[in-house]
């Protein structure tokens, strides 16, 4: 469809591209079909599952409910981008280890808001991550084993 | 069919919970879900349906929508073989696309394939589809009014069947005893309801297909590849030789995902065009192609004055959509255990399919006993109410015993379901002293797992000594790929890293009835096991011969071929068997439930899966909401193979169990049209929701026919939740309602009525649908 096309230049995950985007394609969309970043997941559109959880300058967001124009500038982070040469995040292993994860759709969303709650709180109680993950949902409901996880991750962090 | 015997005390991998075979991928975003698989040059499908739930298609003119730049096809009823092709897993009643009429909300009237998705979605806006609107029937009661519109046409259904003038797809009757002669001391009877909900996977319906110089392939997130390979073959008229589906590990199915949809139109449209077809649906789309059966089941119960069954009258009506699906299924295998885990001498069943002008019904995990049991479970609280016996005691005095009939003709009873129910109590504190506004329920549910239905598995140990397993299960989040593995482990002394699993293709993998009825672990399990023994036959055979020993002198252990004093390597075994330049060892395994032909259902039970469920909850008699204290789970699992997807299985039915019981239920308008489409109207548990505390407890007492005495679960956590929980509010407030879900409205209207002195004891709220407006 010929729209006019419009210039953004973005940092994803440490490296900075130049894209030019539609305007009314989202920020999920975008990373999804232009820089085949499909670990963000689509499902609901509308911000209310959380499946396309990335990191925006330090922030956790639906990237379903930003267009990409806007994110012009940005500072990005997707599940991609948290395992450092093939080294899992601690977050990642934790996962893992705990079983959390089951069909696996919604967990590169769950991470990343737990990535997030942790970078704000490295030490949060259970209804701490409850309240922090209350924005994603699962439908295997691994939701116990989550939040397992994440604490998990937390008390890692401190050991190390 | 058992493969227990021989491995026991030999594994080590087994009843271990490594790390999930796939983990890794999908913690760092690199799982390829079908979606996610681009296909060189593709083009992108968009669908378009009506704003109504019947109406008859007077004409689609798509002149402005082909002349939008970008457009490459539109296709509908018109473009497509005459008759219409139709396809189906029981009845061939679905058509490709609305032929003639839309006969629910959702249908596609039109598809069109454009070079991107806006293009695509551009053009449907630009289709003019002229239509009338018809009455339609949206609820059992209205589908089995007399003089009520037919959801199907009288042409289309057998000369034969007595039903063709009528929206009763099918009836089922079962039964044993005489219910007419029988005494009772006391009867009870009432309507128990359970909602319209559907499946919600995270992942939505996605579909690919590709034009194949004779053929076609087709990639869809099924649970059933074969399943659809079949309807591909019977729509598109092919061999079945010519059509390769590809099934990528879903993104959750719990049955949403096992029968084929919209398939048969991306395979015509991708041979129409000549290219690559998408379609990805919305979640809103998603709704609109899958839901679970609701129902409205009459139970008349009798029983003795010391709390025994005396009988069970059942009348079970399922509200299916416009199209059988697997929904006949559903209703005729779960009217077949409508009288439950219990001995009952006088059980007369009644199951109907009731077909409406709704979203078709499919296969949802528990597959109409969920259903079923809410009013059971229900039944049995009520009737110990009546006698004054405690809850849990009126339960173990109806329990059959391991050995015992529980439906005359099929499988004896293969478990302690005594134990189940007594371990459900003890992890609640049955008995104990209660907080204010709290209470405590148990039930229990019982569902017959896969009957007549096959695997096929191939086991290669390729030359250097590792291993690949070809199957046609389907992983979508139960660990299938994982507990193969430690199988193929375990029987061969490989380790876990050097065995792939192969799944999801029908070029490479050979048939599979289904990944449904929590079957895999046993039929799958036990057809890997059968092609690693056979491995086993064939290396002692080869080592026999490459070092001139007798066969029974050589013996396999820890992954060596044992010959005397010599412990020979597998690759090491093929080099000196073929020479230099190797060769394979190869083996099928097959394990198959037995077709019956006169059996009601095709085939006894493999086994029972059963589970009981106890919780507490507490009720804020100010707003009616519901907080669930603890809840757990009891499964007579037969042994956990991998004990941690187990549980995490169990754990995730139980919360989607309370997903219908407490909040779940789509909402029809008088046109048939879903009022809460998608994530923010319809809600589905959250994190927040879940219970403060959970326990989910596998009994192993080694008795299924599966792998090391397993049974297969899954499905077992959301048998018994919603009548453990009604039964909880129950004892918490005093009030009794007949309808899930169990919102917080609803409980608190209960209340009122039960404060206003109208009635105190179990009168069904009437239609659901004047508490939600």
């Amino acid at each position: 469809m010929e729209k006019n096309l419009i210039p953004i230049s973005i940092t994803v995950n440490g490296r900075r591209v130049e894209l030019e985007v539609q305007p009314q394609h989202t920020l999920l969309k975008v990373l999804q079909n232009q820089l085949d970043l499909i670990g963000s997941k689509e499902c609901c559109g509308e911000g209310e599952c959380g499946a396309c959880t990335i990191l925006a300058n330090g922030r956790a967001i639906n990237s379903c409910l930003v267009l990409a124009v806007e994110a012009d500038g940005w500072e990005i982070v997707t599940i991609e981008g948290l395992a450092e040469d093939e080294r899992l995040d601690p977050l990642q292993e934790a996962f893992l280890k705990a079983g959390a994860v089951q069909c696996g759709y919604c967990i590169p969303g769950m991470v990343m808001s737990a990535k997030y709650l942790l970078m704000k709180n490295p030490h949060p109680s259970e209804d701490e991550v409850r309240q922090g993950l209350a924005g994603n949902l699962c439908r295997c409901a691994g939701y116990n084993r989550i939040i397992a996880a994440v604490q998990l991750a937390a008390s890692e962090k401190e050991a190390a | 069919m058992s493969a227990s015997a021989e491995n026991q005390g030999m594994a080590q991998w087994v009843g271990m919970s490594p790390e999930r075979v796939g983990g890794r991928e999908r913690v760092t975003g690199a799982q390829r879900y079908t979606g996610d698989i681009r296909l060189p040059g593709a083009l992108h499908v968009k669908l378009a349906h009506l704003n109504c739930g019947h109406a008859r298609i007077l004409n689609v003119d798509a002149s402005q929508a082909l002349r939008l730049k970008g457009v490459v096809a539109v296709l509908t009823a018109d473009d497509l073989p005459k008759p219409m092709p139709r396809f189906g897993p029981v009845y061939n009643d679905r058509p490709v696309i609305a032929d003639d009429e839309v006969k629910y909300f959702g249908e596609p009237v039109a598809a069109v394939a454009a070079e991107d998705e806006d293009t695509a979605l551009e053009a449907v806006k630009l289709l003019r589809i002229e239509y009338e609107e018809l009455p339609g029937v949206y609820t059992i009661d209205e589908a089995l009014r007399p003089g009520a519109p037919l959801v199907q046409h009288p042409s289309i259904r057998a000369a034969d069947d007595p039903f063709r003038q009528s929206n009763i797809l099918n009836e089922w009757c079962f039964g044993w005893g005489d219910v007419d002669q029988a005494q009772a001391d006391m009867v009870i009877e009432n309507v128990y309801r359970f909602p319209l909900v559907t499946h919600f996977p995270i992942e939505n319906l996605a579909y690919q297909a590709a034009p194949e110089k004779d053929g076609v392939s087709v990639w869809s997130s099924i649970q059933h590849p074969y399943v659809l390979q079949r309807a591909i073959v019977t729509a598109l008229n092919l061999p079945a030789s010519k059509v390769r589906i590809i099934a990528p590990d879903p993104g959750g199915g719990f049955g949403g995902k096992g029968y084929p949809k919209y398939e048969p139109l991306l395979a015509f449209l991708a041979l129409k065009t000549g290219r690559p077809v998408r379609l990805a649906l919305t979640l809103e789309e998603t709704f609109q192609a899958i839901r679970r059966a609701a129902s409205q089941i009459r139970l008349r119960s009798g029983f003795t004055a010391d709390g025994r069954l005396v009988f069970q009258d059942i009348e079970a009506n399922y509200q299916l959509g416009a199209y059988a699906d697997i929904g006949s299924r559903v209703v005729s295998k779960g009217s077949y255990v409508a009288a439950g885990p219990y001995h009952a001498p006088n059980v007369r069943i009644v199951g109907r399919a009731v077909l409406t002008h709704t979203t078709p019904s499919t296969a949802f995990r528990g597959f109409g006993i969920p259903q079923l049991s809410w009013a059971l479970e229900s039944q049995m609280d009520a009737a110990a109410r009546q006698l004054g016996l405690d809850r849990l005691e009126i339960r173990l005095r109806n329990i059959p015993a391991k050995g015992e009939t529980v439906i005359p003709g099929d499988k004896p009873v293969d478990g302690d379901w005594r134990m189940l129910l007594q371990r459900a109590a003890n992890a609640i504190g049955w008995g104990q002293p209660l907080g204010k506004n709290h209470g405590r329920g148990l039930a229990i549910g019982m569902k017959n797992s896969a009957s007549a239905s096959a695997s096929f598995a191939i086991a290669r140990l390729l030359q250097d000594g590792s291993l690949l397993i070809l199957s046609s299960t389907s992983d979508m989040g139960q660990g299938a790929r994982t507990v193969f593995s430690q199988l193929a482990a375990d029987e061969l002394g490989i380790p876990l890293d050097r065995i792939s699993i192969v799944m999801g293709d029908t070029a490479l993998a050979p048939f599979d009835a289904s990944t449904s009825a929590s079957r895999s672990s046993v039929f799958m399990g036990n057809a890997i096991i059968s092609a690693c023994r056979q491995i086993k036959t064939q290396l002692r055979q080869m080592a026999a011969e490459a070092y001139d020993m007798a066969e029974d002198c050589i013996r396999l252990q820890e992954g060596k071929v044992i010959c005397g004093e010599r412990a020979v390597a597998y690759d090491r075994l093929i080099r000196d068997y073929y020479g230099a330049v190797r060769g394979e060892v190869i083996a099928v395994g097959t394990a198959r439930g037995k077709y019956l032909p006169n059996h009601p259902l095709g085939g006894q039970a493999a086994f029972w899966e059963v589970a009981a469920v106890g919780c507490e909850v507490e009720v804020d008699e100010e707003t009616g909401e519901i907080t669930i204290h603890k809840l757990v789970t009891v499964t007579d699992i037969g042994k956990a193979l991998n004990p941690r997807q187990a549980e995490a299985q169990d754990e995730g039915a139980a919360i989607m169990g309370l997903g219908h019981t407490l909040m779940e239920h789509l909402i029809l308008d008088e046109a048939g049209r879903i009022q809460n489409l998608g994530a923010l109207d319809y809600r589905i548990p959250t994190i927040k929701d879940i219970p403060l505390e959970m326990e989910t407890i596998l009994q192993e007492n080694g008795d299924g026919p599966g792998p090391y005495g397993s049974k297969g679960a899954g499905e077992s956590g959301i048998l018994a939740v919603s009548p453990a929980v009604g039964s909880a509010i129950r004892e918490a407030i005093g009030v009794t309602i007949h309808d899930l879900p169990l919102t917080p409205e609803k409980v608190w209207l209960a209340l009122q009525e039960k404060r206003a002195g109208e009635n105190s004891f179990a009168r069904p709220l009437t239609d659901p649908k004047s508490y939600v407006e």
